[in-house]
């Protein structure tokens, strides 16, 4: 095939991106009904010809490449750093330590403070201090003019090492020492619980209690787009190009840091090529790259490589925990209680002891249990910090509850699917209040069910499964009907006064229309691949009557849109979604108001139709969006109103909003290697009303790999002695189109009535679901082999042993 | 993921070359595909001085049928093997490397100089009882390939030669099997068997079995080809003779294969191979 512009692959770009021209082109007719249509990214034309901007992409005059030294030791103390040897390589303007930081405000932030309970919070600043805790744990920078010239300098800084024993196993953790942090005298971090007073009660109910230890273990965000930033201070300001999820949080905790007035620091999220939870992080690199810039007037850069991002960009997951569900004999679950152990890693990062508490507030699944009670303690260990990865504790809660369901209907020899019926909430109770004190906003999980059961037929599948088992082939089915809680949030719930978070979670947006009848939309929302341009343009273009290719969707910069809450928790659209769109009714509603007073109309009279404003009644009488701001402009407005046509807003939701679904994973086991095999994935879900559907498959896709990748592939591990065992994408094992079938989509709607665009979020629902749905698949097509319970990762050793143990035991009752 | 400072030189000649390499010494690496080479380097696991170029040396492609045996240039890529059917099992092992993006960049004088026990290529050259040219200041000699590979990633060539081709024969009227084991498709094998059968009806004439990643070179079975040959090929006699595939193995295991998985795994893949080689699957 070709790559020569013209050839082939560049002719079908060239044809792509016409295509895409005409279809979104400003030429076409504006029909006011572009939310629900599946059109194509505005952001993907620049994607894939390579036009996209990314941090690694921006070069400035003078800039510094900066280069990390980083401990080799999973636990030591530093005995000595000799930095001369690499202070003489050529081009080498500076090598810094932990001690030169000496005017940082304070070490890196962890922002949440829960009410009522204590948490262990040791200083972690951005080089370490005396001590190394985990592999990678920075100890020096080097700055010099050459990127390939500071990592031969950062070789040749000497670091003499006192080598301690280290910890990697929680459970052992929290027996200690040794410590992670010798002055705490304990490893443990916190203890935080969801309590339920009715929980012995529902035990006392229970006539069959199942007890499983269920392991979600750590895994990696792992974006294409390692992180990166660009620094530079000049004249009394800061401006920062980060790759991160969060450009205003950084923006806040640099300026707070560097000692610096906030409006002073400028942060610039370019084209950022994943995150997965892994950059909503205030970073050590970050604060570094702001400081050295600061501290030798010239720019500074650095751009983390990906053995980098596998040793200390944060991870997520690893926890392990203690299930225990009961039930009367007729399967109405009566209690659930779940004691997590959170292996947080050495230090407390942004959110780290949260996570793991977040899963609780979604612990009674879609089943209308009435005790539902989880407890947390989060351990500290010699490994890489975790902290947020795509579903944040939620993807744990439903793992946790959706394999204990299908352990219960085999404990209770019931049908998998009737369990699950008989404890939905039902479609009438919304909003529902759970036993955890949240309120369901709007469900209908045997919608969902039957939908799901269009796709598959459960009856033919076990037919078509005894024959295979005849033939020597274990096939399995496994279901996970699963909700989440999303669109963060009422700052009441999450904020200072409750939960415990240090901010706000409303969204701002600004819609400005030109005199050129073009729109430009601020978010504080900042994007990462998920295609907020296309669905936010979307959105807007039907509040104004115009078609989306003319409405430009900004995001990510700090300095055209100083306020924002960012992107993180499938908030984007619930919450920064309906910010713009309630913005963009208050441009429509002044542009009304001229409207009426240029034709000389009642302002409730006027109408949006067909691309125009237009006088109900009277569809000639009417002016474009245009029109309407070449009046604004020309201050042809009604007396008493301000020229102009832009409006700003600030939005936060009444609740969260709690996407769901039912999930279906079809595999086949290798009983003789253990060689899982996914043959099937069928996905049904709701998350409210679709502004583009072809996005939601997009996120679903994404979401459903992530979780597949964990049941089966992925695993970050280190040995006993701390040192990362899976530090490359050979052994870290991300699957590839080619051990995936292709996904089978389906959707229902059923709107949130928390916002008025009737939508929820769907970026992680997939991740949330699928892992449950593998696993349950798996245990179903081998438990004919005696095995009736794994835990993830779900390789081919570990099923092969599980399979070679219970044939064993059937072997020893033989004999 | 940032390589240690080295020179470069794509000479015009093989002469040139082997010079570059001598002048070199034993900082100077060849570099043919680049796809075990370089990521060492990006790793910093390898730090050659100087990396010598083969691509514009000419007369180190193609694939040739002569006096029974196929001549393979060295530069030769995996895609173009993959794509050549009538190399048998070598293009069949060749069709499972990595992915389509390394298979047409990775060559066969590479992998089999590389000398990766977990590589796909080294067992085959094994079973198919090839040979490998090399060149150097001294002249040519050709090296079996049972002599090739001597230990973890070492082999009999020195510093100063280059692998310009391989030779096997035409293995006519032969079965061939493999069957390789990963855990995705792009990941080299946890274990990998080959396995070729020349049968007279249902008697089996001759048989070879290799084994990939049991060793620290790859191994022949010689242990199943004792107890196959001159037996009747049927589901049982193979069954049986698989049994011995992990004797005299010690295989490095890692996070995902024990050595007691990998004996294992060696057991039931060659069976499977064995089979597919007799036409029973």
């Amino acid at each position: 095939m070709s790559v020569e512009p013209g050839g082939e692959v560049g002719g079908e770009i060239t044809k792509i991106a016409s295509e895409h021209a005409a279809q979104n082109g400003a030429d076409a007719a504006a029909p006011s009904n572009h939310v629900g249509q599946a059109m194509r990214r505005k952001e993907d034309p620049r994607l894939i010809t390579g036009r996209a901007r990314y941090v690694d992409d921006i070069t400035l005059p003078g800039t510094l490449w900066m280069a990390f030294v980083r401990s080799p030791e999973a636990n030591a103390k530093i005995v000595s750093i000799d930095t001369s040897a690499a202070q003489e390589h050529p081009g080498v303007h500076a090598v810094f330590t932990g001690p030169d930081l000496t005017d940082l405000a304070g070490p890196l932030p962890m922002a949440w403070v829960p009410p009522g309970i204590e948490v262990n919070n040791p200083e972690h600043w951005p080089l370490a201090r005396e001590h190394v805790r985990h592999v990678g744990d920075p100890v020096a920078v080097v700055l010099g003019v050459d990127r390939y010239g500071v990592v031969d300098a950062a070789e040749d800084v000497v670091v003499e090492y006192d080598a301690l024993p280290a910890v990697t196993d929680p459970e052992a953790a929290l027996e200690g020492p040794p410590y992670v942090h010798e002055q705490l005298g304990t490893n443990k971090v916190h203890e935080w619980s969801l309590p339920n007073d009715r929980l012995q009660a529902g035990f006392d109910e229970a006539e069959v209690v199942i007890e499983r230890r269920v392991v979600n273990h750590r895994t990696a965000g792992a974006p294409i787009e390692p992180r990166g930033v660009l620094a530079d201070y000049r004249a009394g300001s800061l401006t920062v190009w980060s790759s991160t999820q969060v450009p205003h949080f950084v923006r806040l905790f640099l300026a707070i840091l560097l000692g610096m007035s906030e409006e002073r620091v400028r942060v610039i999220a370019p084209e950022v090529g994943g995150g997965f939870g892994a950059k909503l992080q205030m970073t050590g690199e970050e604060v570094l790259a702001a400081w050295c810039s600061r501290k030798l007037g010239q720019p500074v850069k650095w751009i983390e490589t990906r053995s980098e991002n596998m040793a200390v960009n944060h991870q997520g997951r690893d926890q392990i925990a203690y299930c225990r569900m009961g039930a009367k004999r007729d399967g109405t679950i009566t209690a659930f209680h779940v004691k997590i152990i959170a292996d947080l890693g050495a230090y407390n990062m942004l959110l780290t002891p949260t996570i793991p508490a977040l899963g609780a507030f979604v612990m009674s699944g879609v089943y209308k249990i009435p005790a539902v009670h989880t407890d947390v303690v989060g351990v500290f260990t010699n490994k890489c910090p975790t902290d947020a990865i795509r579903g944040a504790g939620r993807p744990e809660a439903t793992h946790m509850i959706e394999v204990c369901i299908d352990q219960l209907a085999a404990e209770l020899d019931m049908d998998l699917l009737e369990l699950r019926r008989k404890n939905f909430v039902p479609s009438d109770a919304f909003p529902a209040e759970m036993a955890t004190g949240v309120i369901y906003d709007s469900g209908d999980y045997d919608k969902s069910l039957d939908k799901l059961l269009e796709h598959v037929d459960l009856d033919a599948f076990r037919r078509e499964q005894t024959e295979l088992r005849q033939q020597g082939v274990y096939r399995g089915i496994g279901f996970s009907t699963y909700t989440e809680i999303c669109g963060l949030a009422p700052t009441r719930v999450v904020g200072p006064e409750g939960f415990g978070n240090q901010a706000g979670f409303w969204e701002s947006a600004l819609v400005r229309v030109h005199n050129t009848g073009a729109v430009t939309a601020y978010t504080g929302a900042s994007p990462h691949g998920q295609g907020h341009e296309t669905a936010f343009a979307q959105i807007v273009a039907d509040k104004l009557g115009v078609d989306p290719s003319v409405v430009e969707v900004v995001h990510g910069d700090t300095g055209t849109g100083p306020e924002g809450r960012n992107t993180y928790g499938s908030r984007s659209l619930a919450v920064g979604g309906e910010s713009l769109a309630r913005c963009a009714k208050k441009v429509a509603d002044k542009a009304r108001a001229i409207v009426a007073h240029q034709l000389e109309a009642a302002p409730e009279d006027i109408e949006l139709r067909d691309g125009k404003f237009s006088v109900r009644g009277s569809p000639d009488r009417g002016m474009t969006l245009a029109e309407v701001a070449g009046a604004a402009y020309l201050n042809q407005v009604p007396e008493g109103m301000e020229p102009g046509l832009e409006e700003t807003s600030f939005w936060e939701p009444e609740n969260f909003v709690f996407p769901f679904g039912a999930h279906a994973c079809v595999v086949d086991v290798d009983a003789e290697t253990g060689k899982v095999k996914v043959v099937r994935y069928v996905a049904v879900d709701d998350c409210g009303k679709a502004i583009n559907p072809m996005l939601i498959e997009g996120q679903v896709h994404g979401g459903v790999v992530h979780a597949i990748g964990q049941a089966l592939y992925e695993r970050v591990h280190y040995d006993e002695s701390g040192q990362l065992i899976t530090g490359t994408f050979v052994d870290y094992a991300l699957p590839t189109a080619a051990e995936l079938p292709s996904f089978e989509l389906d959707r229902t709607e059923t709107p949130s009535p928390v916002n008025s665009l009737g939508v929820k979020g769907v970026g992680e629902a997939g991740t949330i679901a699928a892992s449950a749905a593998v696993t349950n698949a798996v245990i179903d097509a081998v438990r004919p082999l005696g095995v009736s319970y794994m835990n993830m990762p779900l390789t081919p050793m570990r099923v092969w042993e599980a399979i070679s143990e219970a044939q064993g035991r059937k072997e020893g009752v033989s004999a | 993921m940032i390589p240690a400072e080295f020179d470069y030189l794509a000479p015009d000649s093989l002469q040139e070359a082997i010079q570059a390499l001598a002048d070199g010494g034993e900082d100077a690496k060849l570099l043919a595909g680049g796809h075990s080479l370089l990521p060492l380097m990006k790793l910093r696991l390898a730090t050659p001085a100087l990396l010598v170029d083969l691509r514009k040396v000419p007369g180190l492609h193609g694939i040739e049928r002569e006096n029974g045996s196929w001549r393979i240039g060295a530069m030769t890529t995996h895609s173009e093997l993959e794509h050549s059917e009538q190399l048998g099992v070598v293009a069949r092992a060749a069709g499972t490397i990595a992915d389509p993006q390394v298979r047409n960049r990775g060559t066969i004088g590479g992998s089999l100089a590389h000398g990766d026990p977990a590589s796909d290529l080294p067992a085959v050259m094994l079973i198919t009882e090839g040979s490998v040219t090399l060149q150097g200041p001294g002249g040519q000699r050709v090296v079996a390939a049972n002599e090739l590979f001597q230990d973890y990633m070492e082999t009999a060539i020195e510093p100063t030669e280059v692998l310009t081709e391989v030779r096997f024969p035409v293995l006519e009227g032969w079965g061939f099997g493999y069957q390789k084991f990963n855990r995705r498709s792009e990941d080299w094998a946890m274990v990998a068997v080959c396995a070729v059968i020349q049968q007279t009806g249902d008697i089996c004439e001759d048989v070879r079995v290799g084994l990939t990643h049991m060793g620290s070179v790859p191994l022949r079975a010689t242990a199943v080809e004792e107890a196959l040959r001159g037996q009747s090929l049927n589901a049982e006699n193979i069954a049986k003779a698989a049994q011995e595939a992990a004797q005299g193995t010690s295989p490095p295991a890692d996070l995902n294969a024990s050595e007691e998985y990998k004996r294992h795994l060696a057991r039931v893949l060659s069976r499977r191979a064995l089979e597919e080689a007799a036409g029973l699957s």
